[in-house]
């Protein structure tokens, strides 16, 4: 089932693709690349699942009862943080800790994390496209409004669990989130550019 | 003066940089260029980076394209503004190739040369009448209200018709159609050009007709763009039913395409929810499809303007490779309107000595390399000199599309200098040279801190009016501010 799903994004991968005015690539040399590159992390953490759902679920508990019932409201100073994992164009992962309420691409920004953002949150550019590696913490997050898809459209290399980095906003359930940076620039080197016929 | 400027330019980047830079010259300060210029700075640490722009003002298209109720888009102007501090980096504007400088020159003072200068010319219909008075390229308007120096004076009259027809439906023919059917108070807090809102609070342009040759599911629109069109106060949308029909085809092609499918969605819900009939006075916007431009109609009353557009019915034929165009079938109708803007698409102008695809309107090039011709052997290179952005690609992409260009052609130059590294490769004039040449020439270039002395005077008017900015618009504002 797992495997299903992964090849699912796969496929839409393939159909999320825009008609050119962001992928200047052929569909075959598309899928190829950022499929195989997240297929390798995503199964080898297929491995440590149970250990690590285990910890999100503690996480998860621990914060239902203190962070949701006093610390957040009473803006108590003790900053509570997740774990995310950015895995960068290159397959480098980086591990940060990133404060409830922030946004993904401040928290990048924050750890000097190359994660372009244009438009500096403002929902108006697609530069902060991040994939969610895991489907399981894609479903965690909120469909995405009309105007992230708006934006998402226009994402280079857009898969089924993209997001906007700027729209994702951390919170316990996120813990552990694994994001890619698409190696959409190597995508568009390797391919070339297929101008638009019109 | 302009020595003083030169000299002290100078100390700036010897005191920073090696013996030996890297010298590189981008022209043009749109993103194509900006983008370069960020990501070879960063690739480079010995490079020495100067953006040329013919314009006083850095930013191409961000600030000349970009509607002026789109502020969030602009705010890629704080990054960039970055890059043009950056140490080893500078910019001059009111500096033009082809004319302050020949591209030639150019190459012998860098060893690299980014040609980023975008497209300032226009896609041609090339059918009777496009000369009438009354018709304007889209690029032309943008332009106007944009505040670009060059169209400040264009001879547009808003006020002698109540129909403009627009013939194309890509994101840009939204946005001149959202300038001419918003209220002018909702306009009035942007950075719009001052002549140009007042002209559009004159404006009797009550009737919009956006016109595609293909149909709703081939719009070339994005549904960012469409869903602000659709979503203007008190605008009667009109859309014909049976253009919404699809064919199995269509269908395919919404299937396998996601921008496509949430545009045709936008359009179909615009089509079955809106109210049909506009009041009396009431803004129309009409979808008009299947429609392709045969020749533009001569007013009788007034000789050489325009009156309307007579419009050949079209079907979708395939061509193969899943493209479908459209072709006549040999039924007409006439539209009648007094202005007609042409948004079918920019096109890039060359300079002296520059290969160039005038089929295609870009630069023949491999991953940004030039080539020598239009033959496509990937052989042939032209030594050091290089494109990025919608002179290398065509005119069609949004800001982010620049940032993979700009990647792609810096990966290119990285590697075409790591086969160079083994040769010694000579030193340039670069920076030194150039602001020599400028100076011979009693070109007088206007560096950053000139922007942002133009960028204070702007805000500044702006407040005033509350408005984000007040534009300069002539050449001689932008000159007198750059040079107080
Ligand atoms: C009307 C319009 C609205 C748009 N709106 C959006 C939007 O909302 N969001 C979005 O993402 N994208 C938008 N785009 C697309 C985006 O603006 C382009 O993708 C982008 O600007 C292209 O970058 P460029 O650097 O290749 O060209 P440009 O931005 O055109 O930059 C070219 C620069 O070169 C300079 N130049 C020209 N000739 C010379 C010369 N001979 N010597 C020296 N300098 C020269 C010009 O002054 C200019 O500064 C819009 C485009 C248009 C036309
Ligand atoms: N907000 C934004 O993100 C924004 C805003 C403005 C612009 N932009 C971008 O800037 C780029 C340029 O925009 P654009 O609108 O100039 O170009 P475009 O998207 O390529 O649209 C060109 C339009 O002109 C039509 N056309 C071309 N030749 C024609 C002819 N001979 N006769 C009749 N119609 C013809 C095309 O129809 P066919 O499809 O049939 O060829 C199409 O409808 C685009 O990539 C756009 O997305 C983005
Ligand atoms: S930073 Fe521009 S959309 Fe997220």
């Amino acid at each position: 089932m797992l495997v299903s799903r992964v090849s699912r994004a796969g496929i839409l991968m393939l159909r999320g693709l825009s008609r050119g005015k962001l992928t200047p690539i052929t569909r075959a040399g598309y899928i190829q690349r950022p499929y195989g590159q997240y297929l390798q992390p995503w199964f080898e953490r297929q491995t440590e699942t149970k250990v690590f759902q285990g910890s999100i679920f503690l996480k998860h508990h621990n914060f239902s009862t203190t962070t949701t019932a006093n610390a957040s409201e009473e803006g108590s100073e003790k900053e509570e943080t997740i774990s995310v994992t950015f895995v960068d164009k290159d397959g480098e992962e980086q591990h940060i800790k990133v404060p409830i309420g922030m946004s993904m691409l401040e928290a990048a920004h924050e750890n000097d994390i190359e994660l372009e953002g244009a438009c500096e949150g403002s929902l108006a550019c697609s530069t902060c496209h991040v994939i969610v590696m895991d489907m399981e913490y894609y479903n965690k997050l909120e469909d995405p409004a009309d105007e992230e898809n708006d934006m998402l459209d226009l994402a280079f290399g857009l898969t089924e669990t993209s997001r906007l980095g700027c729209q994702v906003i951390a919170k316990p359930e996120l813990d552990g989130i694994r994001l890619a940076i698409p190696a959409a620039t190597r995508n568009f080197a390797v391919d070339g550019y297929v101008p638009k016929p019109h | 003066m302009a020595i003083f400027q030169a000299r002290t330019l100078l100390s700036r980047s010897f005191s920073t940089l090696s013996s030996h830079p890297l010298r590189v010259c981008v022209v043009g300060s749109g993103p194509a260029g900006f983008y370069t210029a960020e990501k070879m700075l960063k690739a480079h640490q010995e490079a020495q980076v100067d953006i040329i722009d013919r314009l006083p003002t850095p930013f191409g298209l961000v600030r000349s394209g970009v509607a002026p109720d789109h502020p969030e888009t602009k705010i890629v102007i704080n990054q960039f503004s970055r890059v043009a501090r950056h140490d080893r980096c500078s910019f001059f504007g009111n500096v033009t190739l082809g004319s302050s400088v020949s591209l030639l020159e150019l190459r012998e003072l860098y060893h690299v040369v980014v040609l980023a200068y975008g497209a300032e010319s226009d896609r041609a219909l090339g059918i009777p009448g496009e000369d009438l008075v009354g018709i304007h390229s889209a690029r032309e308007f943008v332009w106007w209200y944009n505040g670009h120096p060059d169209c400040k004076n264009l001879d547009l009259n808003l006020k002698n018709t109540d129909t403009a027809v627009i013939l194309g439906q890509g994101n840009v023919a939204l946005d001149v159609a959202r300038i001419l059917l918003r209220l002018a108070t909702e306009l009035a807090t942007t950075d719009i050009a001052s002549h140009a809102l007042a002209a559009l609070e004159e404006s009797s342009i009550r009737k919009v007709y956006l016109v595609g040759r293909r149909g709703p599911v081939q719009a070339a629109c994005t549904a960012k763009e469409l869903r602000e069109v659709l979503g203007i106060k008190d605008l009667c949308i009109h859309l014909q039913e049976a253009d919404l029909l699809k064919t199995p085809k269509d269908e395919e092609e919404i299937k396998n395409n996601r921008i496509q499918r949430r545009v045709y969605e936008l359009l179909y819900k615009a089509a079955t929810t809106g109210p049909s009939h506009p009041r009396s006075g009431q803004r129309e916007l009409h979808f008009v499809f299947f429609r392709k431009p045969d020749r533009f109609l001569e007013s009788d009353e007034r000789k050489g303007h325009v009156s309307g557009v007579h419009f050949e019915k079209t079907v979708l034929k395939d061509v193969g490779d899943g493209k479908r165009i459209a072709v006549g079938t040999g039924q007409f109708e006439d539209l009648e309107c007094g202005m007609v803007l042409k948004s079918i698409g920019y096109k890039s102008v060359p300079v002296d000595g520059l290969p160039f695809d005038h089929q295609k309107g870009v630069v023949p090039n491999i991953r940004g390399r030039v080539l020598r011709n239009t033959s496509g052997d990937p052989t042939l290179l032209e030594e050091g000199l290089y494109v990025c952005g919608w002179l290398k690609r065509g005119p069609t992409g949004i800001i982010a599309t620049n940032l993979y260009c700009a990647e792609e052609t810096v990966v290119s130059i990285s590697e075409d200098l790591n086969l160079l590294a083994s040769k010694a490769s000579l030193p340039k004039p670069g920076r030194e040279g150039l602001l020599h040449l400028l100076d011979n020439r009693k070109v007088k270039f206007l560096q950053f801190s000139a922007w942002e002395k133009i960028d204070s005077t702007e805000t500044r008017l702006g407040s005033l009016k509350n408005k984000p900015r007040d534009k300069l618009t002539t050449w001689e504002e932008l000159l007198k501010v750059a040079r107080e």
